[in-house]
């Protein structure tokens, strides 16, 4: 048990990390990742969400009847997101005003979705967890990862938290600002895959 | 038969838990939001209707009862003596409510500045009424007895290009700000002394 509970937690760090090897959940992956903070913020608020709705479909899965499975996904999924905007909104406003729509839009964003119609509904619900976890976390780590390169090389600056810069090139260094743009984000997305690609190789 | 009436049950039974789950959330994060609401968007829109005050507006806070609602309004002493309020009223927009704080000048009732607070605006149309200052700067220094609506409808004010729907929420949100100023003005300068 706790063997295929490790697995199904670090196959969402390497094996299946999104959105990278899943290519699911790119809207926000693209779009927020313009700041390290903003990356961290995403991460943690999907791993909430896929953590809590993957447990509650996992225990439902035996009475939610199979022909209104979706409708019953969503409301769960379209419950925690709203309640992690409503706690973003409480207790981090700044981070609520810069993720803005990307929070509510994490319901349709098919991560929650995929994972509950390919894992949770067919699996128990620790492993659940487990899977919810890990993919939650690899999220949260290639969004920061992708997002640390578009600072650093886009912006030269690298903010972890709080809108102050932790980290910052200097005044020689001249911003590469295409890496903020939206094409900026495919382009990076596509290298880091790229690298990806190229370690496992071997 | 027996199949429908257990799909109807479970998504009931589902909804009405969603439902009840989201009410206690909200209830009890209610307080904490109007707190942060209050600093990342009043504040800031306050600091920008009324730039310099010899008090502090958003300490000298008071509420006005109107009809059955409690209206926030801020206080403001304007450094050439003269008294001044602001306070938020909406309109409906493309995306939801817009939130516009109005500053109003009490001895020449005059309008000093309008804000746009809280809004769900598409990012880059809608929401330039918040970002641009030149739409909103068409209400300063206007008069009370300005028709606040968009040229279109026979108002005073431009539309922004692209907007419409912004653009008459914000000028609903200011008729609404000039009938309730009309109507409350002598309750608030009772409160102010």
């Amino acid at each position: 048990m706790a063997q295929s509970l490790a697995k199904e937690f670090t196959k969402g760090l390497w094996a299946e990390i999104p959105p990278f090897r899943l290519v699911l959940g790119l809207c926000p992956a693209l779009a927020v990742t313009k700041s390290l903070e903003n990356g961290i913020g995403m991460g943690i608020a999907l791993t909430f969400v896929l953590v809590c709705s993957n447990l509650f479909i996992s225990l439902l899965r035996n009475i939610i009847p199979s022909k209104v499975r979706i409708a019953c996904f969503i409301v769960i999924v379209a419950t925690f997101v709203t309640i992690v905007e409503l706690l973003m909104q409480a207790y981090a406003y700044e981070l609520f005003l810069t993720l803005g729509i990307f929070i509510p839009l994490i319901v349709v964003n098919c991560i929650p979705l995929g994972r509950a119609e390919a894992f949770a509904y067919k699996n128990g619900p620790l492993l659940s967890i487990a899977d919810g976890l890990g993919l939650g976390i690899g999220y949260g780590l290639s969004l920061s990862a992708l997002a640390s390169v578009r600072e650093i090389l886009g912006n030269g600056t690298l903010t972890v938290w709080g809108g102050i810069p932790a980290f910052t090139m200097g005044p020689d260094f001249l911003p590469f600002k295409f890496l903020l743009t939206a094409p900026g984000a495919f382009v990076g997305l596509g290298l880091m895959l790229c690298l990806m690609n190229l370690i496992g190789k071997k | 038969m027996r199949e429908m009436i257990n799909m109807i049950v479970v998504l009931t039974v589902l909804t009405t838990f969603s439902g009840g789950l989201l009410a206690a959330v909200k209830s009890k994060t209610e307080v904490q939001i109007e707190n942060q609401v209050l600093k990342f968007q009043k504040a800031p829109a306050i600091k920008g209707i009324f730039p310099e005050t010899t008090n502090d507006p958003l300490a000298e806070r008071f509420n006005v009862k109107n009809e059955n609602m409690e209206l926030q309004v801020f206080p403001g002493k304007l450094p050439d003596g003269s008294k001044a309020v602001a306070f938020e009223t909406s309109g409906t927009g493309f995306g939801g409510a817009v939130g516009l704080m109005v500053g109003i000048n009490l001895d020449k009732d005059t309008i000093i500045g309008v804000r746009v607070t809280t809004h769900s605006e598409t990012p880059g149309i809608g929401s330039r009424a918040k970002d641009d200052p030149a739409f909103v700067s068409q209400f300063s220094g206007k008069g009370m007895d300005t028709n606040f609506g968009v040229k279109a409808d026979g108002g005073a004010i431009d539309a922004m290009s692209g907007a419409t729907v912004t653009s008459k929420a914000v000028s609903l949100a200011a008729t609404q700000a000039k009938e309730i100023y009309q109507k409350l003005k002598p309750e608030i300068v009772k409160q102010m002394n």
